[in-house]
C-alpha cells in the first residue's frame, strides 16, 4: 500500500479474528481462533498510525517494540516483523492469543480513544505463526558468551521469558522443569482449544535451538535443593509459579467427581484424557451430563468450555458475583456464551452433595444479591435468605485461584516468603534475600497472567546480567 | 529416560526394576516415591522407592501388575527403558528409636515397607516384621526384610506357608503374648491397613500406615491425590504419603480410588494387546537409538 495520511489509515476498520463456529467448535479441541490472512494482517497493520511517542509499548510487560514489528508486517516483511518480537519476548505466538491486550497494549493504543485499537495481539499471531510455517531463518542474534551459568527453576511463561533473554545475552541457561514437559500453565493448564501445544512446543524448540538447555521430570527441593544448584550456577532464578489449588471449604469436597481446575485440565491437557483410552490417562466421562464450574476466571472458562467439548449436556459456571466483576478475558466469555455455556451469577457454594457410594450427585446453591460497596469499592455479595436452591450434577470443577507450592520454601528454609509463601523480592530487580536468587512470576504476586509473569521473568534477566558482570554490587 | 539395569519376577505378576537413576539414588530416604510414565501415550503412576544405591546410583521398584500400566511395564526387561521419571516425592517416613517397632506389610506393600523397616532397625530399634499374602508365592522379600529383622513372621491366607491367617491376626497374638509394642507401620491394601489401625487403636500403640491414593503430578499441584486425616483435608504427594493411623478416614480412601473403576477396566481390556505394542514398538526404537 501506498504511504496513507493518517487520516486515511484512520479510517480503516478493525479487522475481527476469524474463528470455527461455535456449534462446531463446541464439539472438538481445535482452535477456535483461525488467525489472519496475509491480506487481512497487512491491511490491520495499515491501521498503526505509527506515533511518535508509542504509549502501546508501555502497555506491554516486556515493552515489545509494537509500530516497528507492525511496520514490518505492512511492508510484506514477515521474518523481520517476528525477529523484532522474538528481541523482546520468547513466546510471541503464545502472547499474540493468551495475553489480554484489552489490558495492555491495546488498551492504551491512541486508536482506542476514537474507535478500535489496532490489533496488536492478533498481529503479533501472525508474524509469529508465520515465521514458524514458512521460514528457516535462524533468528535473533546471540552475543558472545560470557560463560556464567544461569539455573532457572520452573519451565512456564516466567523462566522461559527469563531463558530468553539470558541466552540472547550470552549466558548459559538451564531450566529445570517437575513436568515431563516444559511450558507450566501453557501445557498443563490452557486448553488446546486456545493455544495448541504444537505453538509452545515450537516456541520451546526455538529456545533450545539458541542454547537454552532444558531438564525436565526434576523437582528441585526435592531432587536437587537450591543450595546445592548455588555451588553449580553464577545465579538462579525461581519461577515455579502458584500451583496449590484452592478448594471451596464446604462440605463434599471428597466425593468422586470433584476436581481442582489444575487436576481436570492437567488430566485433559497435558495427558490428554480427552483421547482416552489411546491416551492411558483417565477422566470422568462428562458425556451428555451436567458439570459446574466454579470460579469466574480464565481458568473457570477454560475449565467450563473443556467439559462441554467433552461432551457435557449442561456446563455451567458458577460465580458469586456479576459478569461485571469476572477477572476472565472478555473474549472468553463471549466464545464461551456462544458455545452454550450457561452463566449462574451471584451463586455461592454451600455443599457437594453425593449418594451413598460417595459419588457426587448435587450442589446446593446459595442466592447472593450486591449489598454495599466495601472497603475496595465493590459491592459485595450477600446471601438472600432463603433463597437456596439444590441443581443435580455429575462433576464440579474449582477455579477460585491458586496458592505458592510449598515444596521450594519447606527445602530452602533461608529464603524469606510472606505468610501466604509467596517469596518476597525486591520488584524493581526480582532479587530475593539470598544472594544472586531472583524470583519472578506467580511464585511472587500469587495466581496472575502469562504476560505478567513474563514481564517478571524479564525484569529479572536484566539484574541478572548486570548482577553476573558485577557480583559484588548486590 | 532411564536405563533398566535389572528386571526379574519375584512373585505371581510382582516385578523387581533395578533403574538407573543417580540423582534419586542420592536423595532418597525411606517412605518417598517416584512418578513415572512409561511412553508417550502413558500415564504418571507413582511407586515407591524399594531400595538404592548411592554410590552405583539405581533405585529399585517393585511393581505388581493390576492395570493396563503396570501390567505393561511388567513386560519390560533390563535394556529397556523408563521414558519419564521423576523423584524422590514425598515426605521421608519419621525414623526414630522408639524400641520395639512391628513393620506389617501386605502383598507388595512389603515393598513399601521394606526400607522403613530397614531404616528403624538402623535407628536402634526391635523391628519385627509379619508379611502377608494369598499364598506362599505371594510372600515378597522374606530374605530382604530377615536381614534387617529381628523376627519375621509370614502369613498366608490359605496357610499354605507360615501363620496361617491375616497379618491382623498375628499382630494380635503378638500383643496378647505379652510383647511390647512401641510403633507400628502398616502398608498394604486399604481394608488391611484400616484393620491394624483398629487393633493397635484400644492400646495406644502409635501406629502409622502409607496411603496410596490417585495421583498425577505428585507435587502437590492438583489436590487429586487428598485424603481426610483428623478431618482435614491433606494432599499425599506433598504432606505424606506417612500418617496416622488412628486419624485417617480410610472410607473416603476406598472410595476416592474406585473414581476410575469404569475407565481402568475398558484401559485394560481394550488395550492390553494394544499397549504391548504401542509400548514396545517405541521403546524398542529407543534402544536401537542408544545402541548407535
Amino acid at each position: 500500500m501506498a504511504d496513507l495520511k493518517t487520516k486515511e489509515r484512520m479510517q480503516i476498520p478493525r479487522h475481527d479474528m476469524p474463528e470455527q463456529e461455535p456449534h462446531e467448535r463446541a464439539a472438538n479441541f481445535e482452535e477456535v481462533n483461525l488467525g489472519y490472512s496475509i491480506e487481512i494482517a497487512m491491511e490491520e497493520a495499515e491501521r498503526c498510525i505509527r506515533c511518535k511517542n508509542p504509549v502501546c509499548v508501555d502497555g506491554c510487560p516486556v515493552s515489545v517494540k509494537i509500530p516497528e514489528f507492525i511496520k514490518m508486517i505492512a511492508d510484506g516483511k514477515f521474518d523481520e516483523a517476528a525477529e523484532i518480537l522474538k528481541t523482546d519476548n520468547a513466546l510471541p505466538a503464545v502472547c499474540g492469543r493468551v495475553c489480554p491486550q484489552e489490558e495492555q497494549c491495546e488498551a492504551v493504543c491512541v486508536l482506542a480513544k476514537k474507535g478500535k485499537p489496532v490489533a496488536i495481539g492478533y498481529l503479533e499471531r501472525f508474524a509469529a505463526d508465520w515465521q514458524r510455517n514458512h521460514s528457516n531463518l535462524k533468528h535473533v542474534h546471540v552475543q558472545e558468551k560470557t560463560g556464567k551459568k544461569v539455573a532457572i527453576v520452573g519451565g512456564g511463561p516466567a523462566g522461559l521469558s527469563c531463558a530468553g533473554d539470558l541466552i540472547q545475552m550470552g549466558h548459559d541457561v538451564t531450566v529445570f522443569e517437575a513436568l515431563h514437559e516444559i511450558g507450566g500453565v501453557l501445557v498443563y493448564g490452557i486448553p488446546e482449544f486456545r493455544l495448541p501445544k504444537e505453538i509452545v512446543r515450537a516456541e520451546v524448540d526455538a529456545l533450545h535451538e539458541l542454547g537454552v538447555e532444558f531438564v525436565t521430570n526434576y523437582v528441585i527441593g526435592l531432587t536437587e535443593t537450591i543450595e546445592e544448584l548455588q555451588a553449580r550456577f553464577d545465579a538462579i532464578f525461581i519461577g515455579v509459579g502458584a500451583g496449590l489449588p484452592y478448594f471451596l471449604n464446604v462440605p463434599g469436597e471428597h466425593l468422586n467427581g470433584v476436581y481442582s481446575s489444575n487436576e481436570f485440565l492437567t488430566r485433559v491437557n497435558l495427558m490428554k484424557a480427552y483421547d482416552f483410552p489411546n491416551n492411558v490417562t483417565p477422566i470422568y466421562d462428562l458425556k451428555d451430563k451436567n458439570v459446574a464450574v466454579f470460579g469466574g476466571g480464565n481458568t473457570a472458562m477454560d475449565a467450563v468450555r473443556t467439559s462441554k467439548r467433552m461432551g457435557a449436556k449442561r456446563a455451567m459456571i458458577c460465580y458469586r458475583r456479576t459478569e461485571k466483576e469476572m477477572p476472565a478475558r472478555v473474549e472468553e466469555i463471549k466464545h464461551a456464551k456462544e458455545e452454550g455455556i450457561e452463566f449462574m451469577l451471584l451463586v455461592a457454594p454451600l455443599e457437594l452433595v453425593g449418594d451413598d457410594n460417595g459419588v457426587l450427585r448435587a450442589i446446593k446453591l446459595q442466592q447472593m444479591e450486591l449489598g454495599e460497596p466495601d472497603s475496595s469499592g465493590r459491592r459485595r455479595p450477600v446471601p438472600i435468605k432463603d433463597a437456596i436452591e439444590e441443581i443435580p450434577v455429575d462433576a464440579v470443577v474449582i477455579a477460585i485461584g491458586n496458592g505458592s507450592n510449598p515444596i521450594i520454601s519447606q527445602t530452602t528454609p533461608e529464603l524469606i516468603v510472606n505468610k501466604w509463601g509467596n517469596i518476597l523480592v525486591d520488584e524493581s530487580n526480582m532479587k530475593t534475600n539470598m544472594k544472586g536468587i531472583f524470583a519472578g512470576g506467580d511464585i511472587v504476586t500469587g495466581g496472575a497472567t502469562v504476560i505478567l509473569a513474563m514481564g517478571a521473568g524479564r525484569t529479572a534477566s536484566k539484574a541478572i546480567d548486570e548482577y553476573l558482570k558485577n557480583p559484588e554490587t548486590w | 529416560m532411564n536405563k533398566i539395569l535389572e528386571a526379574k519376577f519375584i512373585g505371581p505378576d510382582i516385578k523387581l526394576f533395578k533403574i538407573d537413576a543417580p540423582k534419586i539414588a542420592l536423595k532418597q530416604k525411606a517412605g518417598q516415591f517416584i512418578i513415572l510414565r512409561i511412553a508417550e501415550n502413558g500415564e504418571r503412576i507413582p511407586l515407591t522407592i524399594a531400595d538404592s544405591d548411592k554410590t552405583e546410583g539405581w533405585i529399585t521398584l517393585i511393581v505388581q501388575g493390576i492395570g493396563a500400566t503396570t501390567k505393561a511395564l511388567n513386560q519390560l526387561e533390563a535394556g529397556d527403558f523408563v521414558r519419564d521419571l521423576v523423584g524422590p516425592l514425598g515426605q521421608a517416613s519419621h525414623i526414630e528409636n522408639f524400641g520395639t517397632a512391628v513393620s506389617i506389610g501386605g502383598g507388595v506393600g512389603t515393598a513399601i515397607a521394606y526400607p522403613t523397616a530397614k531404616a528403624l532397625k538402623e535407628a536402634g530399634n526391635k523391628v519385627i516384621s509379619i508379611i502377608g499374602g494369598r499364598s506362599k508365592q505371594h510372600v515378597i522379600l522374606e530374605n530382604e526384610l530377615a536381614a534387617t529383622s529381628d523376627e519375621v513372621y509370614p502369613c498366608t491366607d490359605d496357610g499354605s506357608y507360615g501363620f496361617h491367617g491375616f497379618v491382623t491376626q498375628k499382630l494380635q497374638q503378638l500383643i496378647d503374648s505379652g510383647e511390647k509394642i512401641d510403633f507400628v507401620l502398616a502398608i498394604g491394601p486399604i481394608p488391611m491397613m484400616s484393620a491394624v489401625a483398629e487393633v493397635t487403636r484400644p492400646h495406644g500403640i502409635k501406629t502409622v500406615v502409607s496411603l496410596n491414593p490417585v495421583m498425577v503430578d505428585g507435587t502437590g499441584m492438583c489436590g487429586g491425590c487428598r485424603a481426610y486425616v483428623d478431618g482435614k483435608q491433606v494432599f499425599v504427594c506433598v504432606d505424606g504419603p506417612e500418617f496416622d493411623a488412628h486419624l485417617v478416614d480410610f472410607k473416603i480412601l476406598q472410595q476416592r480410588n474406585r473414581t476410575y473403576g469404569i475407565q481402568e477396566q475398558a484401559a485394560l481390556e481394550a488395550h492390553m494387546c494394544n499397549i504391548d505394542v504401542v509400548y514396545n514398538e517405541e521403546l524398542k526404537n529407543k534402544k536401537i537409538a542408544e545402541s548407535i
